[in-house]
């Protein structure tokens, strides 16, 4: 099962399994992992499950649709490497995957 | 102070819902929400993507199933209360007491909470010590326009709010249009007019950028904008328009002595009442074991409720369940002959 590493930004580090299929936004509310809220349940129409993906990892995900590109605008201090953790979608390929909690979401 | 037999607080499709099985059973209800309308998450989240499980419904949008449930529930000529949020609920013997951020107060035996995920509120810049500039200088919507003449406007945003204010005070302002990416979206129509407005200097743009800081002492002068590459403008500037959506805040609901679980509140799931006696949670802000966020759920959910709220509004009369397929009096409520 590939795991995903769930930072924050006061450092605090999580590694958790997920299975394949689920998404990083399912595997941090399995796991209690602070900073995403996931509030509209994955539709994309929250940006409360906001992350930042490591860099080496950014490229390996499928890119972003638009509308999931509208949606990170609203989302807390957005970066070039923001996504929407609902729409990272786990497989063995991103088995180690790091992505990291904005500070002031909550 | 009003008094009534249920207050339900969400006007999202649950909540309207349950004017309709409250009111075949008799029941007199008020509905206040925090948004401007009726539709909740429906409305305000996604008007136009297609539901594809509402049963019997093979597809509607989220306004459609709006517009249908408004019209499912006219009979009851029911009043609707928006842009309030209920602020304090209190307990009076049998009866509760809630008040509005408005200055409302209801008193009634029940309370529905449809309340979603909480109250849609704007999503406020992350810059410290804003709070000081909001309603004066710093605006999250244009309520009148005419406040806005003759100013040096900041706007921030890349959606259809951010461009069309753009547009509409250009007329009588000079616009700074700031986004963190280069691409805006909005109608074709609308995007071509900035681009216009732009050429012709009553507009300037700047992307992609993000707010650093914001200066003056009692009113805003300027704000310092980074951009991408790291490269930093002041820009003089005595309004700020801020344009970055809704969020959902859960709000004073967490004050009233409710079980929670999360952002949820605990009910059982044979009438959905909450540890209070009287006050019901439904819809998506309920929880219980196997609970599913289902627009559907939410349906079944306040029939239940329903019954109970009739037992405490009306505890000299039996409550008989009746089919509307058969039944005169729930016929005669729905004005149907």
């Amino acid at each position: 099962m590939p795991k995903v590493i769930y930072n924050n930004n006061s450092g605090n580090t999580k590694t958790v399994e997920v299975n394949n299929g689920l998404s990083v936004m399912e595997g941090a509310i399995q796991n209690n992992i602070p900073g995403i809220d996931a509030d509209c349940g994955g539709s994309m129409a929250c940006a409360t499950c906001h992350v930042y993906v490591e860099e080496k990892w950014f490229d390996k995900i499928p890119n972003a649709e638009e509308a999931e590109i509208d949606m990170i605008d609203m989302a807390i201090e957005p970066k070039k490497n923001s996504r929407l953790s609902c729409q990272i979608i786990m497989t063995e390929e991103l088995d180690g995957l790091v992505v990291t909690t904005p500070e002031k979401q909550s | 102070m009003k008094k009534i037999d249920v207050v339900i607080i969400g006007a999202g499709p649950v909540g309207l819902f349950a004017v309709h099985q409250l009111g075949i059973k008799g029941l007199k209800a008020v509905v206040i929400d925090n948004l401007d309308r009726a539709g909740g998450q429906c409305i305000e989240l996604y008007p136009d993507k297609p539901i594809y499980d509402i049963p019997a419904v093979p597809e509607c949008t989220g306004e459609e199933l709006t517009k249908n449930l408004q019209e499912q529930i006219k009979p009851f000529s029911t009043e609707f209360f928006y842009n309030e949020r209920v602020d304090e609920v209190k307990q009076d013997k049998d009866n509760w007491i809630v008040k509005t951020n408005n200055n409302n107060e209801f008193t009634a035996p029940n309370i529905i909470i449809a309340g979603g995920v909480g109250s849609f509120e704007p999503r406020k810049l992350l810059i410290n010590d804003t709070e000081r500039y909001e309603g004066k200088s710093l605006f999250y919507s244009v309520k009148d326009k005419d406040e806005f003449k003759n100013k040096k406007i900041s706007i921030f945003g890349g959606g259809d709010s951010a461009l069309d204010w753009a547009l509409e005070l250009s007329k009588f302002s000079k616009i700074t249009l700031i986004h963190r990416r280069n691409e805006f979206r909005g109608a074709p129509h609308t995007l071509s007019e900035i681009k216009k407005l732009e050429n012709e200097g009553k507009i300037s743009i700047k992307t992609p950028c993000q707010l650093v800081s914001i200066e003056g002492d009692k009113n805003i002068e300027s704000i310092s904008i980074k951009f991408d590459d790291e490269k930093t403008e002041k820009i003089k500037t005595d309004t700020i328009l801020s344009f970055f959506g809704l969020i959902m805040k859960l709000g004073p609901i967490a004050e009233w002595g409710l079980n929670m679980n999360k952002k949820t509140i605990e009910v059982n799931s044979e009438n959905f009442e909450t540890n209070k006696k009287g006050i019901f949670a439904v819809g998506d802000i309920c929880s219980y074991p196997g609970k599913l966020k289902l627009i559907l759920s939410g349906f079944h959910e306040v029939a239940l409720a329903s019954v109970e709220c009739f037992k405490r509004a009306r505890p000299n009369e039996k409550y008989r369940f009746e089919f509307t397929t058969s039944s005169k009096i729930i016929q005669d409520r729905l004005g149907k002959k």
